[in-house]
């Protein structure tokens, strides 16, 4: 099916404005999406008409606001083809998840002397997390490397893990590379050798359909923002068996049964995770953002986005002195590149000024930056939203930039 | 000129372009003007780190005033680094520390002075105060 994307853009009324006095071209949805209109609307009405408390009040709004929250936990579930509600677990963004997994798996399942391996294409969120768990339990942290033109070298999984080795952590899609990695027989390997595996999906589910239970991943993270959700929630999928054996990440109110000073006790799952009040508004609009997506199709939405994906490809290779980081035909949603002799801080702030918005710098991913030995890199990602006309007005533009900074 | 007139002078010269394209064209060609430092001027001790681009600075005391070369590896950051020098360099370490450097804001460069990673502008700025209650101590 083809999608209507100049329909589609007006649900995103966000789009249609002048910046410097030039028609936005919004290439920065890997870092965050806009929204529709259908997921601001719900967050006004929710504040206009029945906002509370969720979990507690025995009123009117408290009650409306819960069941609707806990409606979209059912889509999540559903979205991701989870086994059970219980395993859908609502933090504030994909590098909360990852911190939940690394501190509370790590009180549980890690020791002196245990390794976890991460990839060496991973978001500083995939990486940090885990040397913070590592130096607090004395573990080791293991690199799996990729190659040049962005491929995982699953093969060297072999020797790296080892009767040590408790947990592998990697992206689905590579926020810099763009690369989709073959997480399904990541987890096989992983699997067959006793090593639980996290999936940093942020940069997967808006792109390709997840199925945590077909690809029996452990942990599955991922934030609304980067799939026309509100900003600060996220998600983190766990095995019930994994997450039942886990201490708490943080205490408060919502994950306790009772409290005294003598002992208090836990809740159940979900709910043993998620301490506080939580982004309620933000969730319940989430609910919309996942329908929108649901609405459109994955399928359409990845098909639209890959036509887009290669055409530029394509026009950005017209350009002398033209590097493109990770070329893998397993591709999705983003495209990072250079320009000989031109820094990409120059790049990005000219472009701004032409309308055009693009990631630059180092991306969140410094070791992707130190394998292609390389200060920084543009980075321009897609949305649903975008046009064939917008990549043609975005190469003109580069066009332009690399005579007047050469 | 004081340093309150050089910054008027800029934002004089800033003030005829409209645009955003021909402002910024104008900051790039002070940056490939602005000379370039030696190789071995390039190092750790000199280096002013920022997220996307990376500054060096090199102070100099000559009676009694402080003199600064710098460069940027990116052109519009040497374009800043530019307009800074233009501002500060050879002056006392009194007058520096007494100025208020509202230029960049003037010219409606403001994003490159808000305390983001984007670049080593503030970082720039505060070494350059810092350097001259360096100097200012020596000198006592």
């Amino acid at each position: 099916m083809t999608l209507d994307i100049a329909r589609i853009r007006k649900d995103f009324p966000v789009l249609e404005q002048q910046v410097y006095n030039k028609p936005l071209i919004y290439l920065d949805s890997a870092a965050s999406s806009q929204k529709p209109l259908a997921v601001l609307k719900k967050e006004e009405q929710l504040h206009l008409q029945y906002y509370g408390n969720i979990h507690r009040g025995a009123h009117y709004m408290a009650d409306k606001a819960t069941l609707d929250f806990e409606a979209v936990r059912d889509q999540v579930k559903a979205f991701i083809h989870a086994g059970y509600r219980e395993e859908i677990i609502f933090t504030k963004g994909t590098t909360e998840s990852i911190n939940l997994v690394a501190f509370s798996f790590g009180e549980a399942f890690i020791h002196e002397g245990d390794e976890i391996i991460v990839s060496e294409m991973e978001h500083h969120a995939n990486i940090v997390p885990w040397q913070m768990m590592a130096a607090r339990k004395g573990a080791q942290v293991r690199v799996l490397p990729f190659d040049d033109a962005g491929r995982l070298m699953i093969e060297k999984l072999d020797e790296l893990i080892n009767e040590k080795t408790r947990l592998l952590a990697v992206c689905q899609v590579a926020n810099t590379l763009g690369t989709v990695n073959p997480v399904q027989k990541i987890i096989e390997k992983a699997h067959a050798r006793g090593v639980k595996v996290l999936v940093d999906g942020a940069q997967a589910v808006n792109h390709l359909p997840v199925d945590v239970v077909a690809l029996d991943a452990d942990f599955y993270a991922f934030s609304a923002h980067k799939m026309f959700g509100p900003n600060g929630v996220g998600v983190l999928y766990g095995k019930k068996e994994l997450l039942d054996q886990m201490p708490p990440y943080q205490g408060g109110g919502e994950m306790i049964s009772e409290v005294s000073f003598e002992a208090t006790t836990y809740n159940e799952l979900p709910y043993k995770f998620e301490a506080g009040t939580p982004n309620i508004t933000g969730v319940i609009a989430f609910g919309e953002a996942i329908a929108y997506l649901e609405n459109l199709g994955i399928a359409a939405i990845a098909e639209h986005e890959h036509r887009l994906l290669n055409y530029a490809t394509e026009k950005l290779m017209e350009i002398p002195g033209m590097t493109i980081y990770g070329t893998q035909p397993d591709k999705s949603g983003v495209i990072t590149f250079n320009v000989e002799g031109i820094h990409s801080f120059d790049l990005s702030t000219m472009l701004d000024k032409m309308g055009i918005a693009v990631r630059s710098g180092r991306l969140c991913a410094d070791t992707v930056m130190q394998h292609y030995q390389v200060s920084g890199t543009i980075r321009i990602s897609f949305g649903v939203y975008n046009t064939q006309d917008e990549i043609d007005q975005f190469i003109a533009a580069l066009k332009k930039l690399v005579t007047m900074l050469s | 000129m004081t340093i309150e007139q050089i910054q008027q002078e800029i934002n004089d010269e800033f003030s005829i372009y409209e645009d955003w394209m021909d402002k910024y064209s104008y900051l790039i060609e002070l940056g490939n003007d602005l000379p370039e430092l030696d190789a071995k001027d390039k190092n750790d001790q000199y280096v002013i780190k920022g997220c996307q681009s990376r500054v060096w600075l090199l102070p100099e005391m000559k009676d009694g005033k402080l003199y600064f070369r710098g460069e940027s590896d990116a052109v519009i950051v040497k374009g800043l680094v530019a307009l800074l020098l233009r501002v500060v360099s050879g002056r006392t370490p009194d007058e520096i520390l007494g100025s208020d450097l509202h230029f960049v804001d003037d010219i409606g460069l403001k994003q490159h002075l808000s305390p983001t990673r984007s670049n080593g502008l503030v970082a720039m700025i505060k070494q350059i105060k810092l350097y001259a209650v360096a100097y200012k101590k020596i000198s006592e």
